[in-house]
């Protein structure tokens, strides 16, 4: 049988006479990989987003907004009203027993000061739970203490994009800066976390103890009312049983009778990250598909291609068989041929769609990841194509009777 | 000795329809010995062309047995005949049937491709072939490079390479001038008594069958005539 080094040579050969025809070929493989490609990476990249925004948020939590109920017929907005308290959350603690940490959360904007610098953010009157709920680690100093929690002391701690924004290269600890021109001492500032999966910078933010902000810096109208408490569960099997205790006992501390509408919402907030991912994981998928159908009508174009390239050469096949090719011969001669079409298109797109997904990140600064897996699977498939759409004009070629491929004109 | 080619009580039919038949060799029985020079003569269907491709292994008989080197060829499949056109037979044909878009020396590799042999001794052979057709100096050449007798010397370098026995050659002056057709017959000729090919060839000229040894003429599928040309 012939070599197959032998079968390539006359591959190649064959493919350069007809070069723009070869060319266009391809290009339906080339598109066809590329969006195989790109589709995988922005998928992953949706999926990995995902994934890093579950473990950076802190991992079974559950979050509990004021509002969402309908007061008279009206629908709020949850999170509209602030009618969770700092109790409510001491009370969850105390008597959920799936619960495990609850930080009430107070948010605020406020204009941030340290020499000539300043800087608009975020300030979150919290407790100290909140380093463990959302997965904090401090990159120096120290969490405030219950004791500063409880009679309001100004101590702040700050996010990473705060401390570059304010104090440079300068280590914050101990320095005082001024929120809404009320000085407070920096005790600790925070590891980075980078961007939230909205392409918000997590560590834009200020952490003060939620009795401070209250009563010193943004002042409400009922001292201890918050919006949101997040709790964190002691496993994820408990996040469905915390659930029903928080919304038993708020009920019963917010006396909602059993006809009523809550005045709170419990968010499984890591269930909703998960069901993004399962969506992200969906929409891969799809797009995958539709992309492989791509490459699969790049595959229907190598097979015409190819039969065309069996008739036109009938008697360069009848030459080849008077000499002694014999079926396989032939076959593979063609099969060879469509294969090299559609790797070489294949190694194209490869090159094409990871250009397009890096554009991707560029412009949209949409995360995208480009695996090797999907590398070598497009390859591999584009391959697959060439042998499938490449068969059936080998093996009509392998067919042609040799004293009339011979007298073919 | 037994013979090279053994035929016995061949007949070829073609259908043409469903009652539409043709026969093209009636009931032919011939041997051909090594080392003869043949030419087979005939007008247009009298059968001479269906006997040159039963014998080249391109086509099988219906009827009767065709021994090459003593082996039964008719009954085999196309992969095997294949191979025995690739050792034993080497084909010249009147439109050179060269690889248009190949070299000279490509196209005489080409049988070799087909018989695993090595990219080296391809070349080594295939150049010692050309430079025995007188066509040395000319291996880059591509076929619409070189005239219709170097084509032809191509195609004759071509049927050596894998020193098979025996040449075929259908009209292969047909498309060269009376001076090039005999420089053709003179490289025939001296394939036949210093190389011991055997040479079976179709003509209907009656100048170029007179370079054979022996003249065999067909028609209506039968041999009519057989005899030997003493010179």
């Amino acid at each position: 049988m012939i070599n197959i080094p032998s079968a390539f040579k006359i591959s190649f050969r064959a493919l350069r006479v007809n070069k723009m025809r070869s060319a266009l070929t391809m290009l339906g493989i080339v598109i066809g990989v590329m969006a195989v490609i790109a589709m995988l990476a922005v998928g992953a990249g949706a999926r990995e987003a995902v994934a890093k925004q579950i473990s950076s948020i802190g991992s079974n939590l559950l979050i509990v907004l004021a509002g969402a109920t309908s007061s008279g017929g009206v629908r709020m907005g949850s999170g509209t009203q602030s009618t969770l308290s700092t109790d409510d959350a001491d009370a969850i603690l105390k008597n959920c027993p799936a619960v495990a940490y609850a930080a009430p959360i107070h948010h605020g904007s406020a204009q941030l000061v340290f020499g000539h610098q300043n800087w608009a953010t975020e300030v979150t009157g919290t407790t100290p739970s909140i380093m463990i709920v959302q997965n904090w680690t401090l990159r120096g100093g120290r969490v405030f203490t219950d004791q500063e929690s409880k009679t309001a002391a100004k101590v702040a701690i700050l996010g990473q994009t705060v401390v570059t924004n304010l104090f440079g290269d300068m280590d914050p600890v101990g320095q005082t800066i001024r929120i809404k021109d009320v000085p407070f001492k920096v005790i600790g500032a925070l590891a980075p976390k980078g961007q939230s999966i909205m392409g918000q910078d997590q560590d834009d933010t200020v952490f003060i103890p939620i009795t401070t902000a209250q009563k010193k810096l943004f002042g409400v109208r009922f001292i201890g009312m918050v919006r949101v408490i997040i709790v964190q569960t002691r496993s994820d099997r408990d996040l469905d049983p915390a659930q029903e205790q928080i919304a038993q006992l708020l009920r019963q501390r917010h006396h909602i009778g059993p006809k009523q509408d809550d005045d709170f919402t419990v968010r499984n907030l890591t269930q909703m990250l998960e069901t993004m991912q399962r969506v992200a994981s969906i929409m891969t998928i799809l797009l995958g598909s539709i992309a492989s159908i791509s490459l699969l009508v790049g595959g229907i174009g190598i097979m015409n291609i190819m039969l065309v390239s069996v008739t036109e050469r009938t008697r360069e096949i009848g030459i080849r068989m008077a000499v002694g090719a014999k079926t396989w011969d032939i076959r593979l001669q063609f099969i060879i041929e469509a294969v090299t079409l559609s790797l070489f298109g294949g190694a194209v797109g490869i090159a094409i769609g990871i250009g397009a997904s890096e554009l991707v990140t560029v412009f949209s600064g949409f995360p995208v990841i480009i695996s090797i897996i999907s590398i070598i699977l497009s390859f591999g498939f584009s391959g697959l194509v060439g042998i499938f759409f490449g068969f059936y004009p080998a093996y009509k070629a392998s067919l042609l009777n040799p004293i009339d491929a011979l007298r073919y004109e | 000795m037994t013979d090279l080619i053994q035929v016995q009580e061949m007949t070829k039919i073609y259908s043409l329809g469903d009652d539409l038949r043709l026969t093209a060799l009636d009931n032919v029985s011939l041997n051909i010995g090594p080392q003869e020079f043949v030419a087979i003569m005939g007008p247009s269907g009298s059968g001479k062309s269906t006997f040159m491709n039963i014998i080249g292994c391109l086509d099988k008989p219906t009827q009767g047995r065709y021994l090459l080197e003593g082996v039964e060829v008719g009954s085999l499949d196309s992969d095997h005949l294949a191979d025995i056109r690739n050792r034993k037979i080497g084909f010249v044909f009147q439109g050179f049937n060269l690889l248009s878009r190949t070299n000279a020396l490509e196209n005489v590799e080409l049988p070799m491709l087909y018989n695993g042999v090595t990219a080296k001794e391809r070349r080594q052979r295939a150049m010692n072939s050309l430079e025995l057709v007188g066509l040395k100096g000319r291996e880059r050449h591509h076929p619409n490079q070189l005239s219709g007798g170097e084509q032809q010397r191509v195609a004759i370098a071509r049927a050596l390479v894998n020193n098979a026995p025996i040449i075929l050659a259908d009209e292969p002056t047909g498309n060269l001038d009376t001076k090039t057709s005999v420089e053709i017959m003179s490289l025939f000729v001296k394939l036949n008594q210093e190389s011991r090919i055997t040479i079976i060839l179709i003509t209907h000229e009656a100048d170029i069958a007179g370079f054979a040894r022996r003249v065999i003429r067909f028609r209506d599928g039968k041999v009519i005539s057989d005899e030997k040309v003493n010179k």
